[in-house]
């Protein structure tokens, strides 16, 4: 089957003083049915504007889709008009993002709120829209639902805010899930529970999640699969458990052993990427993670382009991929 | 044992919200050893940063002692507490709004040299070259400005300043919560090397669990204005004898996908309670998974651990009597595993 979501070469440039800087380069990965990829970078990596991008949501920053395709459920989203955009986003593509304050307008009920989409995109009546708005908050686990709907966001405390965004976002039943860092503004008992509560309705709605995060952590508990991005490039993408036990990109063991707590297990400290990370205005020659790689070799790690290449672990953009397969595995092993 | 650097007795900072009071650090006690770094945990709404922040009186305490060596800094005058902050200094989370971007990081550094110190103008610009070799930055990087430096560089510099004047303490408050893993630790074993080097005191306040661990051979978990649990890191990680801290723990997301999917987690219920109004007896027993009759009743008592520390819990004194044996026991006794409390 055709996956649901698929990108090709999606290349994003936006104007600045350095000139237009390319912050999605080329970038092609699958979300399949029923299932949740997480795509995981640091900040500048360009993992957000990726997704952005994907669904038209870029012009408004002033960022533009310079090449690539982006097709949704058999149909291409690059170049689609707002008119049409407008009827899938919200409607088969739910979305939560970081602040669910500033998602959610301070001015209406968050029955009202959850009831809107649910008129836009359903046509229903008033109060069958309500009455779905009350269903969602109760599948979202708000306690006393029906009241609560009367409620506006400042009366909520942020783990329910971020609760009612989801509740609102799969008001419609999405196909598609996109959550960009959901929980990184929580506290951790709250973002376990977020992170279960996606899960449950994942598994019971059958929807995929593109899932959007900084954090190892929560690809570990969440993921199918995972997409690592750097310097505005996928660099490794594979299935979650190859991923975290014979990751293939340097960079990807330099986050994981970088962590405070895979260093601890491992009794030593954790391992600094020497360096920063790389900047849209002057990317590196060669590959963009060589100036903080420690397997660097001068020439080939340096010049050209380094190309994604897929084998049976997934898909690497390492020159040395094969030379280092032991030494990545070994350096992350228990 | 030496005398601690810095002993708080019962401090309380209360804030008047309306005609209201919230008491946002209640009977908060510790102690840090010279050279130490005490690890101070809690989510938001916990206190801990009130509690750091009240240290060096950039709040002010309603009640308490501060002992810094034989000083009390909560009740000292307003020159006495200027003489004070020269032994006392703090890192904030965010390096861009802590540095003022319109001074140089020579002024910057200089800046508590010249307010607290008799020196030289040579003199002082010796201090800052080797202070900014201290924490990795070149000496040359003095004439630029903030803005020229990446975050992790003017974590860096916020450092540097912060040692300018050799403190007893300092209060670091988020140290690295601003900054990308990648370069997380770059900072945190920079941490590690200026305390060996100068016998600097540390309180870390912090919400990572696993930076806290690293760093603090001691920790103090703190919920919802109170420190509900203390004791050597190891212990307090491994075996908790609260269940808040056994739950916080097990709310950190490892990254292990395989391990993930079989670990036995607490999931808390409920959301954190209005400060204003925190519930009677022990203020956990709302999200608490074992709460009894008498959490409600009574504040719990204060119990030494085995392996060191106390807990807060009535957990120790009532019900299964635990009587300060870890949660870990007790859960596998009652084949207690992931579970979720309504409220």
């Amino acid at each position: 089957m055709d996956p649901l979501l698929s990108l090709k070469d999606l290349t994003v440039q936006f104007p600045s003083t350095h000139g237009l800087l390319t912050v999605v380069d080329k970038v092609s990965f699958d979300v399949g049915r029923n299932e949740v990829v997480c795509v995981v970078g640091e900040s500048g990596s360009g993992k957000s504007v990726t997704m952005q991008a994907a669904v038209g949501l870029v012009q408004t920053k002033g960022g533009r889709v310079t090449g690539g395709s982006v097709r949704f459920d058999g149909q291409e989203l690059v170049g689609m008009k707002n008119r049409h955009l407008n009827r899938i986003r919200g409607n088969d593509i739910g979305f939560i993002f970081q602040e669910p304050m500033s998602s959610l307008n301070p001015a209406y009920t968050v029955g009202e709120q959850i009831a809107e989409v649910v008129r836009r995109h359903r046509g229903v009546s008033r109060a069958e829209a309500w009455k779905r708005a009350v269903e969602m908050l109760e599948r979202v686990h708000i306690a006393t639902a029906a009241a609560r709907a009367h409620d506006y966001p400042h009366q909520f405390s942020g783990g329910m805010r971020q609760r009612v965004m989801i509740a609102m976002a799969i008001a419609c039943d999405p196909k598609l899930l996109i959550a960009d860092e959901p929980s990184t503004a929580l506290d951790v008992t709250i973002q376990a529970r977020i992170l279960q509560l996606i899960k449950e309705l994942q598994t019971a709605s059958g929807m995929s999640v593109l899932f959007i995060t900084h954090d190892l952590g929560v690809v570990a508990e969440i993921a199918d699969r995972v997409v690592v991005m750097y310097g505005a490039q996928v660099v490794e993408e594979a299935g979650v458990d190859a991923l975290f036990a014979t990751p293939r990109h340097p960079y990807t063991t330099g986050l994981l052993r970088a962590m405070p707590q895979v260093a601890l297990e491992r009794g030593e400290d954790p391992v600094a990427i020497p360096g920063t990370v790389a900047q849209a205005h002057a990317w590196p020659a060669g590959c963009r993670f060589n100036p903080r790689c420690e397997f660097r070799e001068d020439g080939p790690c340096t010049t050209g382009q380094v190309q994604l290449v897929r084998d049976d672990h997934g898909l690497v953009r390492c020159i040395r991929a094969d030379a280092l397969r032991t030494r990545l595995t070994q350096a992350v092993a228990a | 044992m030496t005398t601690p650097c810095l002993r708080v007795e019962n401090l309380n900072v209360m804030y008047d919200v309306g005609k209201r009071k919230l008491h946002a650090a209640k009977d908060v006690s510790f102690e840090i050893a010279p050279g130490e770094t005490l690890g101070l945990v809690g989510e938001s709404g916990s206190g801990k940063s009130t509690a750091g922040l009240a240290l060096l009186r950039l709040i002010e305490p309603s009640s308490g002692k501060i002992m810094l060596g034989d000083t009390n800094v909560a009740t000292a005058g307003r020159r006495e507490l200027q003489l004070l902050r020269k032994r006392m200094q703090m890192v904030f989370q965010d390096p861009y709004s802590s540095l003022n971007p319109s001074m140089t990081i020579e002024q910057l550094l200089t800046e508590p040299l010249i307010v607290h110190a008799d020196m030289a103008a040579s003199d002082r610009r010796a201090a800052v070259g080797k202070m900014l070799e201290s924490v990795g930055l070149h000496a040359g990087y003095a004439a630029r400005y903030p803005h020229e430096f990446s975050g992790g560089q003017r974590q860096r510099i916020a450092i540097a300043r912060s040692m300018m004047l050799h403190p007893d303490l300092v209060v670091l408050d988020e140290p690295v919560s601003a900054l990308d893993v990648s370069t997380q630790s770059q900072i945190l074993k920079l941490l590690k090397n200026v305390q060996a080097a100068s016998g600097t005191a540390f309180l870390l306040v912090a919400h990572d669990l696993a930076v806290v661990r690293l760093m603090s051979p001691r920790v103090a978990v703190m919920y919802l204005g109170e420190i509900v649990e203390t004791g050597p890191s190891a212990r307090v990680y491994d075996e908790p004898a609260h269940p808040y801290t056994a739950a916080l723990i097990s709310a950190v997301p490892f990254p292990d996908p395989v391990r993930q999917r079989s670990a036995n987690r607490i999931i808390l219920g409920g959301d954190l309670p209005s400060p204003l109004n925190p519930p009677s007896g022990c203020r956990f027993r709302t999200r608490c998974p074992f709460a009894m009759d008498i959490c409600a009743r009574a504040a719990p008592p204060t119990v030494q651990v085995e392996g060191g520390g106390v807990a807060a819990c009535h957990l120790h004194t009532e019900g299964p009597k635990l009587g300060g044996r870890s949660l870990n026991a007790f859960m596998r006794e009652r084949n207690i595993g992931a579970m979720e409390v309504t409220t």
